[in-house]
């Protein structure tokens, strides 16, 4: 279990992270979302026992990561932001230094690495420099010391990051599979990763915790939800007419695709009405999708500053 | 002790494979060569010991030892790994200790391989070897000070080269009060008592003390008392970098 409660951190007179409660139970990923600035790295740092609170306190596996920091350590997997590693070292030697370090023994660490390498696919990468690696062969690496002794929680920041479509999936897969019995909390930028892989979001901006919910929950938070999307040919006309549509709040149209997304007014259904216009102007409607929501939406409206502007 | 043995060894085989610890490790031989028997007059003082390399070791290593010294935090911090490191089940005890005691042994490689010059001399005469060796362990013991006070200055900063002329701004302040020249000012500047006692803080006082072949009791305290101060004022910086309160 990853917990935190109240956790305040300022750096001089800025207040970076502020009475944040958060808890991550076994079984579950939990994506932490934020714009720049926002107070995530902060966040997670204090979490993993890298930066003391200025108050509140953080748990790993039941251990305050402040008054047990060796045995919150032990039961932590940590994926620090930019994926550090030696650059001298080999991927192989690294890997069991990490390995040593946390005390690991050969015959369990040697099925751990069989188990790692085959997940992240490492075995090409083993004897290799680790400067001599992509920024996604980094990545691999990274992540796998961070699971090397399977831990109970991990807290990883941009796992995903530098990975091809392919290795992504493999990372997502690898993490759904830990997931089963530990607790995750993912840091992340990448939205579209967020209802693949995660059960849960929280939210932050401006260093206070503004959301948190189901992916789902989320989605349908958004002013897309119920909106009605589609491509038509020389669809002047019926956009046109679909705006004046009682039900209907606004007609978008992506300046790229030409798709028409109409969105509803809060609680009107649209989908029957917006098929029977197309009807009517005899339109045939391609890729016509009924939208659950859009979780970029809705962080953009909550991380979004007062004025208008996005947060710092 | 787990976390000792593999900051010890991680440390030694980074060394192994870079460049830079081989560059000092050849420097200082060289250095040591050239110092010994061209400035040093080795031959033409026409005795049989190590004098001429002694009376240099001081200032090799004041200027050596702070790059073995230099990256092993600065650099650590620039790269993003310390974060890594202190994320791992290691005390910040076993990581600094770890890391010095890998700095300490490749100076002590260093010295050891000076070891033509201790050839050298007994093939030409009769040497007294017992002098010898102690000028060997006070030279250690120096490396080890100078290297403690280089790893509380890579302690301080993220930039190798700032560490760098950190630790040899300190281990000037150290040896200088301890040369004849220094002292002569001193003694025209200051009270009479004051001299002497500010030459008792010199590392280079002590060191020769220990090099006329005599292992008295309070220069060997001297540089234990130093070596632990400034380990200790270095794990307090790395305390606080991993994140204690």
């Amino acid at each position: 279990m990853i917990e935190a409660q109240g956790l305040t951190r300022s750096f001089g007179r800025r207040r970076a992270v502020t009475q944040l409660d958060l808890c991550v139970r076994p079984g579950e990923i939990v994506g932490l979302l934020g714009p720049n600035g926002a107070g995530k790295t902060t966040s997670v740092r204090m979490l993993a026992g890298l930066l003391a609170p200025d108050a509140g306190f953080a748990r790993i596996g039941g251990h305050d990561v402040q008054r047990r920091p060796q045995a919150a350590r032990c039961a932590l997997g940590y994926l620090p932001e930019g994926a550090p590693l030696y650059g001298e070292m080999s991927v192989l030697a690294f890997l069991l230094f990490v390995a040593r370090a946390r005390g690991l023994r050969r015959a369990v660490l040697e099925q751990r690495l069989q188990e790692l390498v085959h997940a992240l696919e490492l075995e090409p990468l083993l004897a290799r420099t680790v400067a001599t690696l992509s920024k996604g062969q980094r990545r691999r690496v990274a992540l796998a010391q961070a699971v090397l002794h399977d831990p109970p929680a991990l807290i990883l920041d941009e796992p995903g990051d530098g990975l091809d479509a392919g290795q992504q999936a493999g990372v997502r897969a690898l993490l759904r599979r830990l997931a089963r019995d530990r607790a995750i909390l993912v840091c992340t930028q990448q939205l579209e990763e967020v209802p693949r892989l995660c059960d849960r979001v929280a939210i932050l901006a401006y260093g206070r915790l503004v959301a948190e919910d189901t992916p789902a929950g989320l989605a349908a938070r958004s002013r897309y939800r119920g909106a009605v999307s589609f491509q038509a040919p020389a669809a002047g006309p019926v956009r046109a007419a679909l705006g004046l549509l009682p039900e209907v709040d606004t007609v978008e149209t992506d300046g790229v695709s030409g798709r028409i997304t109409v969105l509803p007014k809060p609680g009107r259904e649209l989908l029957p009405r917006v098929q029977a216009l197309l009807a009517s102007y005899h339109v045939l409607p391609r890729a016509l999708e009924l939208e659950g929501g859009r979780i970029e939406d809705v962080f953009r409206s909550l991380t979004a500053a007062p004025g208008g502007e996005d947060a710092p | 002790m787990s976390g000792l043995r593999a900051v010890l060894l991680r440390e030694l085989y980074a060394g192994l494979v870079t460049p830079l610890a081989w560059m000092f490790l050849v420097v200082f031989v060289l250095l040591a060569g050239l110092c010994t028997f061209v400035l040093g007059d080795f031959f033409a003082r026409g005795q049989a010991d190590l004098t001429a390399f002694f009376d240099f070791v001081p200032w090799l290593l004041l200027v050596l030892v702070p790059a073995a010294g230099m990256r092993q935090w600065a650099e650590e911090r620039q790269a993003g790994t310390l974060e890594l490191l202190l994320a791992l089940p290691v005390t910040p005890l076993a990581a600094l200790l770890g890391k010095y005691l890998a700095a300490l042994l490749y100076v002590a490689l260093a010295l050891a391989l000076t070891f033509p010059l201790w050839l050298t001399v007994n093939a030409l005469g009769h040497p007294d070897n017992g002098a010898i060796l102690a000028a060997y362990l006070g030279s250690l013991l120096l490396g080890a000070a100078l290297l403690a006070v280089a790893t509380c200055a890579s302690l301080s900063t993220r930039s190798a080269p700032v560490a760098y002329v950190l630790a040899l701004a300190l281990g000037l302040l150290y040896l200088l009060p301890g040369t004849p020249q220094v002292q002569r000012a001193l003694a025209a500047a200051l009270p009479a008592a004051l001299p002497p006692a500010v030459a008792r803080f010199s590392m280079l006082v002590h060191f020769q003390a220990i090099q006329r072949g005599v292992l008295d009791f309070p220069d060997l305290a001297f540089f234990l008392l130093t070596i632990a101060a400034w380990l200790m004022a270095s794990l307090l910086l790395l305390r606080r970098q991993a994140g204690a309160p």
